[in-house]
């Protein structure tokens, strides 16, 4: 990488210039570099507000960069070997429905696990496209759903070769990767597209030894969530795409939704942690992995639990894990892992990424210190002394392979109503039910609900889990199809 | 020239003293190390510019810290000490024959190869055959151990930095689970006088309150560290510090000390209404 060109960064340094002009604000936002609400610069600093500006021509305009945000989407592109890179402030929730409308039309089939994220079967309902679902197969011990299969993914293509495009979710949430490279390759040779949902895999681009990254493996289009693992504010993220596909067509799609007052406070933190990876990405994430296989050493010298990693590894459907990544089983001990994730919370002050059934997930980043490390595994070993019980009754498994009767869009758009979720039974749901964290839906439109689902989400519910989706906020009802 | 040493207490309060000497600064990988010598302190040290011993009044600290645990359970054989880098708390220690082995756990090892050079006085025990070093993180540390120690004393920095961990509640319930029985646990326990301090020494009352049946706070009056009011925790599975005492056994021994005496341990219980009260409203 030529690090004299990545230790730039456009968009930081248009705003620094802008500040030193001291330009009288005539336009929109109309705090006016904060003056005109005291509480919100004492809480987040003058120097934040002075550059939460909008777009004007010495800073470029997001929805069609000619100059700064230009350059900066230059140097992403190579800072992540892409053809291009989109700067998007509206989540990688964005990203992934600009992925899926730049490629599927309403009615086109495109090929996916169902673990997806709920932005993607989001973006089925916006755009009409038809999933063909490939089982993400379970883990039997640990209940966890895991990568594509390729044999499973090569019936898919062969049974349906009108098939626009294969959607790969890389890494998932638990750090499971399918085999990127020969996916793109089965998918090009039946000139479908490869869309990589990579949204917990940005250290895949500036790590050594971690796992294919998409733009690597030559997939078509990957969204990167740079807040996640690369130090970027919330919200902010990276559409990247390789040779193959317009960048004015995908510009197109992203402008559809995204908003027109892009913040510059989130496009200049994409900018400053694109140069920081850029130049020190490699260091960084060493001592993450060092970190990471640390505090899994010690956890699983506590005994009980299980803190996962690269054994999972079976040359297919888990082709490659995330070393960064800080998943541990929990069940053994007799606690589900969202009872974890909130004793770790309301009794140590400690708070991870999610917990489901079985499970809990730490992140860690560029920003983490060998000292918490220490009190989370420490505070692990508390819990098993302090709460340890029969696993007895438990319920073992995170994930149901659904039986899909309609096409999201269809099933979204039908006529419905609402029934109780104990009576639901048989009927086809309506709507969305999640936990969030990780926002993987149990059931999404268009899908049967079976006696197993209900008892899931019953069960989900009981143990704390914060279940999302439905328009009833209780989760006592849910909307169903009218058949 | 005047060269002063300034410690900001508070945001409105500073404590200064007047330097003769810079002798040594040093950063490890974990903080800055100061050490400088002055007319009226002796050499004292300093960490991230906190004043954590001088040679003239470390005797009240660490007399208190060692002999009120000491006195109440003169049989203690097995000890693990956290922190103590400076080796004030493990010079006290070693006056009893009794004990026959010190496990000391401190995470910088330059805090002590810095004191073993500048502060002898504290440091002049570290190489004694009972006591066994170990660099390392004493929440870690603590993590495997169990059913082990008579007594635990917690010679920490302040809950920010380095000694954040040792404030925690997955700490203290660790150091129960490494204490037999009749066990000890001993911590430097903040001050109750500013704000700040006032809510870290509240914080760790409430959580070792959580798992030791007796719990109490003594205090001593230390010149140099913020407001001079400092407390200790007492903590234990069976012994109370002052019903329990045995006067005589303790005077038996003929140690000759400074600061203590089974008098002032006796007194040292007896917390100011202010404090009474700011201990009764911990966690609440």
């Amino acid at each position: 990488m030529h690090s004299e060109w990545q230790s730039k960064a456009p968009i930081y340094e248009a705003l620094l210039k802008y500040k030193s002009k001291r330009v009288v604000p005539f336009d929109v936002p109309g705090h006016k570099q904060g003056r005109g609400n005291p509480g919100l610069a004492e809480f987040f600093g003058e120097k934040c507000l002075a550059v939460d500006v909008n777009s004007m021509k010495p800073l470029d305009n997001l929805v069609h960069p000619v100059s700064v945000i230009k350059e900066a989407e230059e140097l992403a592109a190579a800072a992540f070997g892409a053809h291009h890179a989109f700067f998007m402030v509206n989540g990688t929730t964005s990203a992934v429905q600009a992925m899926i409308l730049s490629v599927c039309k309403q009615g086109d089939k495109i090929i996916m696990p169902r673990n997806v994220h709920r932005s993607a079967i989001n973006a089925l309902i916006i755009s009409g496209a038809i999933p063909v679902y490939v089982n993400p197969g379970i883990h039997t011990r640990l209940g966890i759903p895991l990568g594509m299969s390729l044999d499973d993914v090569e019936r898919a293509v062969h049974e349906n070769p009108d098939a626009k495009a294969i959607f790969v979710n890389n890494p998932t949430y638990y750090g499971i990767c399918s085999d990127l490279k020969r996916i793109t390759a089965l998918a090009h040779e039946h000139h479908m597209h490869v869309l990589v949902d990579e949204a917990h895999g940005t250290h895949f681009y500036f790590g050594e030894n971690m796992p294919t990254s998409a733009m690597a493996a030559g997939a078509d289009m990957a969204a990167v969530s740079m807040h996640k693992t690369g130090g970027s504010l919330t919200q902010s993220s990276f559409l990247l795409i390789n040779q193959g596909l317009g960048v004015g067509h995908v510009r197109q799609m992203i402008n559809l939704t995204q908003t027109t007052s892009g913040s510059y406070l989130l496009l200049s933190s994409l900018d400053i942690s694109r140069r920081n990876l850029a130049l020190n990405g490699r260091t960084i994430f060493e001592k993450v992995c060092t970190l990471a296989d640390y505090a899994r050493d010690e956890i699983n010298k506590i005994g009980g639990y299980y803190a996962f990693a690269s054994e999972l590894m079976n040359g297919d459907s888990v082709y490659d894990f995330d070393r960064t990544k800080l998943a541990v089983h929990t069940r053994d001990i007799g606690l589900a892992g969202i009872e974890v994730y909130d004793i770790l919370r309301d009794d140590y002050g400690i708070q991870i990424e999610f917990g489901d059934i079985g499970n809990i997930l730490a992140i860690l980043s560029v920003g983490d210190r060998a000292l918490a490390l220490e009190r989370l595994v420490s505070s692990l070993s508390e819990i098993k002394r302090l709460y340890i019980r029969d696993k007895k009754g438990m319920l073992d498994y995170e994930y149901i392979s659904p039986e899909v009767v309609l096409a999201p869009q269809q099933a979204f758009y039908a006529d419905q109503h609402s029934v109780a979720m104990k009576d639901s039974k048989g009927c086809i749901s309506g709507e969305f039910v999640m936990a969030y964290p990780p926002g993987i839906p149990i059931l999404a439109p268009g899908e049967r609900i079976t006696a197993e689902i209900i008892e899931y989400i019953t069960y989900a519910k009981a143990k704390g889990s914060s279940l999302t989706g439905t328009e009833d906020m209780s989760l006592e009802n849910i909307r169903i199809v009218e058949e | 020239m005047e060269l002063w040493y300034t410690e900001q207490h508070t945001d409105n309060v500073r404590f200064s003293i007047k330097v003769d000497k810079h002798l040594y600064s040093g950063q490890s990988e974990f903080q800055r190390i100061d050490v400088f010598k002055a007319q009226e302190f002796g050499t004292f040290f300093t960490l991230d510019g906190l004043m954590m011993v001088t040679e003239k009044d470390e005797f009240i600290y660490h007399d208190m810290i060692v002999h009120v645990p000491m006195a109440t359970n003169p049989k203690i054989k097995n000890v693990l000490v956290i922190g103590a880098g400076d080796g004030g708390t493990v010079r006290e220690l070693t006056r009893y024959t009794s004990i026959e082995n010190i496990d000391m756990v401190e995470i910088d090892k330059m805090v002590v190869d810095v004191c073993k050079e500048y502060l002898p006085q504290t440091a002049c025990k570290l190489d004694d055959p009972k006591v066994k070093l170990y660099f390392e993180d004493g929440l870690k540390f603590v993590r495997s151990k169990e059913n082990t120690y008579d007594l635990i004393i917690v010679d920490s920095t302040d809950p920010f930095g380095p000694g954040e961990g040792l404030f925690t509640r997955e700490f203290y319930g660790n150091c129960y689970k490494a204490l037999k029985e009749d066990g000890i646990l001993v911590n430097q326990h903040e001050s109750p006088y500013y704000d700040s301090y006032a809510k870290s020494m509240q914080r760790a009352h409430q959580r070792i309150q959580e798992f030791f049946p007796v719990c109490r706070v003594y205090q001593a009056h230390i010149p140099t560290y913020p407001s001079g009011h400092w407390l200790f925790g007492f903590a234990s599975k069976k012994y109370d510090p002052v019903a329990d005492l045995d006067e005589q056994a303790w005077n038996s021994l003929g140690l000759k000390t400074k600061y203590y005496n089974t008098d002032i341990h006796k007194g040292s219980f007896a917390l100011p209404n202010y404090v009474r009260e700011l201990l009764a409203g911990a966690g609440k």
